[in-house]
């Protein structure tokens, strides 16, 4: 690679939008009619204890349907609070609570068929395939491994070191990097993306994913993961939720949702001997739909759902997280790095112009140029060439030569001729330090240099210092060539959305400080790390966590494993090294780094979700008490139907109403807990704002009107 | 007339507090970051073998405070127990174990609840070894460990506190020593009387005899307003001629119990480098204490019958040279600052307006509170808040750049879990166990029905919550309440430092998170709003049901 400026070179490739795309948030009755078995076998109660508030209500619901049996044994329900019940009272209140618990259930299974679905589709992708292992491989001396025996057998019996060779037509059998040859891969089945990509062994580009079809062309590719714990694997435990383990931030909700069950139970529980003294005792029925209202029920119903919902949204993006921990990261997330080339500029830099130094005929300057360019298969490389054919340069018969790769150590690269003569071309400082390996530096030629390198770093562009060797090892400088860089339009717009949020953009680059200076200021990014080399990337992330911040990063190549390991959110490139795939908490399907503004957004969303339920969900109680506390004690303390503001019409029916309220609302609420609360990028003051206008304020409201509406209804049943 | 009086008053007193917050929360700030020691406390650590630059971790703050408030209970009964053999206890017996317990209790909880008439009880050597004592040392704690809190959250990474011996010593040496003595001089002035006369005999204008208790009042009522404790040297409390001669002194009694909860927003402000949040937490405490003063005074002026009219107003249990406003802001000052001294009589309120100290207390005496504990309790519901808040912008929750995370809400949901279980669960068993009930009934209750209910709930809201205030009606000096309000007193006090504690030194541990426009600021009216909001849901509410069958039943018949 030739790409002297960046640790990482990925093109901007933003797929099309996923094939499997089902529209978020839509629920139809056919998929809640298809979720309703799992919801159905969710009511053991060994797996509703883990969901403390859902738990209360179903233990409220069978005591209230043992009642419901037994009362017309024992003369007809007990009088309440000084009052008659009417006959069905109890068996309504056991049959709404046990509604209230399947809804609960039902949100759950809606938003775990999601990812069933998805699974299922990846799981056709791991059908048994057969392998063609080579024993005793060794890239340097057998190549593509043609005269080599092949042990063919089944891809379950696959181990990590194995190295199996695939041809064209054939599914790749296990996860790998690929060690010998270059091949066209289709890997629609993991990406949905139609278009074959190029994988090759040695680059940032060697990893090939179980499942998937070689093209064209043969590869010998080592196996890196066991059966049954590929990429594929994961992604189906992760999508279907098998692998789910609970947030920091949903424990927490959790534990403050079981806290004010507990406050609510001992209001229910010492209730009745304080009303024996001063009233007259509730029946056991008024008391369970007393706590079951109390109890945040909405959100300890939709809390699961949400988490299911988020995850699948960032599936639905063709980004995978490894845990719901790093989804919640996203959100959280206060500095951006970002890889210039490919997510701030185009990837593909062209080369303007040729700036021969003083005593350098320009002819030589675009020989060695195209020369060092020819087997360069980047953009820039190949616009090279092409900016040297304009100026006449044609090289004729094939190229004898050694060719030196880029590193991002060197941050150079070029070729060495048989002649004894060699070419590099790099970052001036990289380019001058070769230099000056053999000979001092005139320091007319060093300051002629300086002011090339400056004009077209001022100018955002990327100059690349030509250097030769001749036969003798003697090293000048020949110029510099201007490679334009071109930002992505947008990207600004994006970038001050990002600052609003109050998170910082940090642009990573190869780049000279001026030229990085020029491009930060016109892409808008708060600061930039120019010269970089992975140590200094995981230096700046070590020092910014040191800080407190929370650092998210983009990468894909081997040297970039440590920082995206140490970085918070690691989104790697699934065009990447399985080194870097292994190394980060996330992976983009579709390669696209600018991919990681989306899993800022939708970790923020997941937050806000369940904020916003919580919020509705505690702002409930209010209108449910005016609902039943007069109806609790009309019989002795008619003085306290001053209270009954929404004028309900009889104790039964209001506190039935506040039941089958507290029951449908949750149904009502399974398309926001799925679709996630609508995020708009603005200051956090302001968003919650908005936000407790329609959450606290709506949920200080909407129950009021909705109980008042149910009443209407059930008002009219017989004995109400 | 009434509202005029009450505006007047309410507007000299936020005067007075508005230009004393200042220096003195500046000055609690400096007290307690200082690095500098007085002789004689240098003194007093070498003697207790501490060195008053150690720092502590959260479990060895804890457990300073714990032992030393354990010795405080076990030295307080003793001295109770032994006072027959003691001087200047003018003939008093030894008082009995049960009410030795609760007394211990109340007073080294800073509840200062008083199940006994002091006067015909306690001579002057525990009144002043040991409920002065503990006056000052109970404060003296709260404030510790709401300074540990603040500490917590300002700390970066330390994993300590502070260290409480230290805390302990600066607060009585150097805040409420010097602050006592000034208060008990003005009152002395006000005509607070300071004397060691005992019972003086007289003979009444009609020619019975009648005998006057004296004592040195103006010194122990200086201590029981500052230090929001609130325990009376007479029965009547500061209805009481001697203890509260007239409506300036009473106001500033009031000044007294308000002055060093309202100033600590400040310190708490000063201390995390931000002073606009002290003062959002002072908003959030200052419009509560505002609505709660002018409801209580709305129904107390509103009181309708036929006594009320007779007397122009509702003045039963009131003191004429209090008046109706007087006493209104007596009350509600009291109970929402964890004080419970009182000026009038509670169970004498109007139905409502009785309602309204109790609903003061279940709202957790954070308007502003007790010293200290009123802090302490506002930043745990800031803590819930944030909570609930942060999710709602996308965040992991944080304050003051600590995240709120699983440990911080179970320590803050615990917090909140203890009172609400504490008045309730001792509500019911008064009345849920058959021997105890009929005991409750038969002894205790003075007016049967609604209103004994709510007399009860009184007592066990008023311990639990660590105020004193009685509602009066009630004898408590039997068997079950000594023992029941002493426990109630003791948890209601001692699991709240638990957690508290823990969660300053889980916070201590923390790095602060930098902040952005992507944090929820906490220093805006908006957070105060949305503070106030989660006070009343979070705590009051808890006991609507509860309410209903006491004062609201009986206030809407």
């Amino acid at each position: 690679m030739t790409t002297l400026t960046d640790s990482t070179d990925v093109n901007g490739r933003s797929g099309p939008e996923r094939k499997r795309t089902a529209k978020p948030g839509a629920i139809g009755s056919r998929q809640l009619v298809a979720a309703l078995p799992g919801a159905l076998s969710k009511l053991d109660p060994r797996r509703m204890w883990r969901n403390p508030v859902m738990f209360i209500v179903e233990v409220g619901a069978a005591l209230t349907t043992v009642l419901a049996v037994a009362e017309p044994f024992l003369g007809g329900p007990a009088r309440s609070g000084g009052a008659a019940v009417p006959p069905s009272f109890t068996a309504g209140i056991a049959a709404w609570l046990w509604l209230t618990v399947v809804f609960a259930n039902l949100a759950e299974s809606v938003a775990e068929g999601r990812g069933k679905a998805q699974a299922d589709s990846l799981r056709q992708t791991r059908t048994s395939t057969s392998a063609h292992r080579v024993t005793g491989y060794d890239p340097a001396v057998h190549g593509g491994a043609e005269g080599q025996d092949l042990v063919t057998l089944s891809s379950a019996d696959l181990r990590v070191g194995d190295t199996v060779v695939v041809v064209a037509g054939e599914l790749i059998p296990g996860d790998g990097d690929i060690v010998w040859g270059i091949a066209t891969i289709d890997e629609s089945a993991i990406t949905g993306e139609s278009a074959p990509v190029v994988r090759e062994s040695g680059g940032d580009r060697s990893a090939v994913t179980g499942g998937t079809r070689v093209l064209s062309d043969r590869i010998v590719v080592r196996i890196t993961s066991n059966p049954g714990e590929t990429f594929v694997d994961r992604m189906i435990a992760l999508v279907e939720g098998a692998s789910r383990q609970k947030t920091p931030n949903e424990t927490a909700l959790g534990i403050l949702l079981a806290g004010l069950s507990i406050v609510f139970l001992v209001v229910t529980l010492t209730l009745n001997p304080i009303a024996g003294y001063s009233a007259a005792a509730v029946s056991v029925p008024v008391l369970v739909a007393l706590l079951v209202c109390l109890i945040p029920t909405t959100i300890g119903a939709l809390l699961s759902a949400i988490g299911i919902a988020g995850m699948d949204r960032l599936v639905q993006r063709n980004v995978l997280a490894m845990s719901g921990r790093a989804v919640e990261a996203a959100g959280d997330v206060t500095i951006l790095l970002l890889d210039k080339t490919g997510t701030i500029t185009y990837g593909n830099r062209q080369a303007r112009e040729f700036s021969p130094l003083a005593g350098v005929v320009e002819s030589e300057l675009v020989r060695a140029g195209a020369l060092s360019s020819l087997s360069d298969p980047t953009p820039e490389g190949k616009s090279i060439v092409d900016l040297a054919a304009t100026t006449g340069f044609r090289h004729q018969g094939s190229l004898e030569g050694e060719i030196v790769p880029f590193t991002a150590q060197t941050r150079m690269s070029g070729i060495d001729l048989a002649d004894g003569s060699s070419i590099r071309k790099g970052a001036g400082s990289a380019v001058l330090a070769w230099v000056q390996e053999t000979s001092e530096l005139d320091p007319a030629v060093s300051r002629e240099l300086d002011d090339a390198v400056a004009r077209i770093s001022r100018v955002g562009g990327t100059p690349l210092v030509v250097a030769a060797a001749d036969g003798h090892g003697a090293r000048r400088i020949l110029g510099v060539v201007y490679l334009k860089d071109i930002v992505k339009e947008g990207i600004a717009e994006r970038f001050a959305e990002l600052r609003a949020m109050g998170i910082r953009t940090i642009m990573v680059t190869g780049d000279n400080p001026l030229t990085a200076k020029t491009i930060a200021a016109e892409a808008g990014v708060d600061d930039f790390l120019a010269e970089a080399t992975p140590e200094q990337k995981l230096a700046l992330i070590r020092r910014e966590q040191e800080g407190g911040n929370l650092v998210a990063m983009t990468g894909d190549g081997t040297n970039d494993a440590p920082a995206l390991a140490q970085a918070d959110v690691g989104v790697a490139m699934n065009t990447g090294t399985s080194a870097a795939k292994e190394a980060g908490n996330m992976v983009d399907l579709d390669s696209d780094p600018t991919k990681l503004i989306d899993i800022v957004r939708i970790g923020k969303q997941l937050l806000i979700t369940r904020g916003a339920l919580t919020t509705f969900s505690i702002a409930n109680d209010l209108a449910k008490y005016f609902a039943i506390i007069p109806a609790m004690f009309a019989g002795v303390f008619p003085g306290l139907a001053v209270l009954n503001v929404m004028q309900l019409h009889s104790p039964a029916s209001a506190i039935m109403s506040a039941i089958i309220f507290n029951a449908v609302i949750i149904i009502v609420l399974i398309p926001l807990a799925l679709r996630g609360v609508a995020y708009r990028p603005l200051a956090a003051s302001q968003i919650l704002s908005r936000n407790l206008l329609v959450y606290g304020l709506g949920g200080v409201i909407a129950p009021f009107i909705g109980i008042k509406l149910v009443d209407l209804v059930v008002a009219l049943a017989p004995g109400f | 007339m009434v509202v005029w009086l009450a505006v007047l008053q309410a507007l000299t007193l936020a005067l007075l507090l508005a230009v004393v917050h200042r220096p003195l929360g500046d000055y609690l700030a400096r007290l307690y970051l200082s690095q500098k020691d007085l002789r004689v406390e240098r003194g007093f650590y070498r003697l207790i073998g501490v060195d008053p630059r150690s720092s502590q971790t959260w479990q060895s703050y804890l457990r300073s405070v714990l032992a030393f408030s354990l010795v405080g209970v076990l030295s307080l009964y003793a001295l109770q127990r032994a006072q027959a053999i003691l001087p200047y206890s003018l003939g008093l017996p030894a008082v009995p174990a049960g009410l030795s317990f609760n007394t211990a209790a109340s007073f080294v909880t800073n509840t200062n609840w008083q199940s006994y008439s002091p006067e015909v009880t306690l001579g002057y050597s525990i009144q002043i070894l040991g409920l002065a004592v503990q006056n000052f040392v109970s404060a003296a704690v709260g404030i510790a460990v709401a300074i540990a809190l603040v500490r917590g959250f300002a700390a970066h990474r330390t994993g300590t506190i502070g260290n409480f011996w230290v805390d302990l010593t600066r607060g009585i040496l150097r805040l409420l020593l010097p602050l006592s003595i000034v208060a008990a001089i003005v009152l002395m002035v006000g005509g607070v009387i300071q004397n060691f006369n005992g019972f003086t005999d007289l003979t009444t204008l009609s020619g019975g005899t009648q005998t006057i208790p004296g004592g040195p009042v103006a010194s122990q009522e200086a201590i029981k307003e500052l230090g929001t404790n609130g325990g009376g040297f007479f029965n009547a409390n500061s209805s009481h001629p001697f203890e509260n001669p007239s409506a300036w002194t009473s106001l500033f009694q009031v000044f007294l119990m308000l002055v060093i909860p309202f100033s600590l927003p400040r310190t708490f402000g000063a201390i995390v480098g931000d002073r606009r949040q002290g003062y959002a937490i002072l908003g959030a405490m200052a419009a509560i204490f505002a609505v709660s003063l002018t409801l209580l005074t709305v129904f107390e002026s509103s009181g309708s019958g036929t006594a009320p009219q007779a007397a122009g107003g509702a003045m039963e249990g009131k003191e004429t040279r209090f008046g109706i406003a007087g006493s209104a802001l007596y009350a509600t000052a009291s109970t929402l600052s964890s004080t419970g001294a009182v000026n009038s009589m509670h169970d004498s309120f109007t139905a409502l307006g009785g309602m309204m100290p109790m609903l003061n207390m279940m709202l957790g005496e954070v308007a502003p509170g007790g010293v200290g504990s009123g802090l302490y309790g506002m930043l745990i519901l800031a803590v819930i808040t944030v909570f609930i808040a942060g999710l709602l912008v996308g965040r992991t929750p944080e304050y003051l750049g600590k995240k709120i995370g699983p440990r911080e809400i179970k320590l803050a949901s615990l917090y909140i879990l203890v009172t609400p279980s504490l008045v309730l669960a001792g509500t019911a068993l008064s009345f849920a166990i058959p021997a105890v009930r009929t005991d409750v009934e038969a002894t205790s209750i003075a007016n049967p029905g609604l209103h004994g209910l709510s007399e009860v709930l009184y007592a066990f809201t008023s311990a639990s919550n660590n105020n004193g205030s009685a509602f009066a009606g009630l004898t408590a000096d039997t068997p079950w309440f000594n023992a029941a309000l002493g426990v109630a007193m003791l948890l209601g006090r001692f699991l709240p430092i638990v957690f508290v504690l823990a969660l300053a030194g889980a916070l201590a541990g923390q790095v602060p998170v930098p902040e952005t426009s992507g944090t929820l600021p906490t220093n805006r009216p908006q957070f105060v709003g949305l503070l106030i909001g989660v006070t009343i849901i979070i705590t009051a509410l808890t006991y609507f049901p509860v309410l209903a069958l006491g004062p609201l039943a009986e206030g809407l018949q």
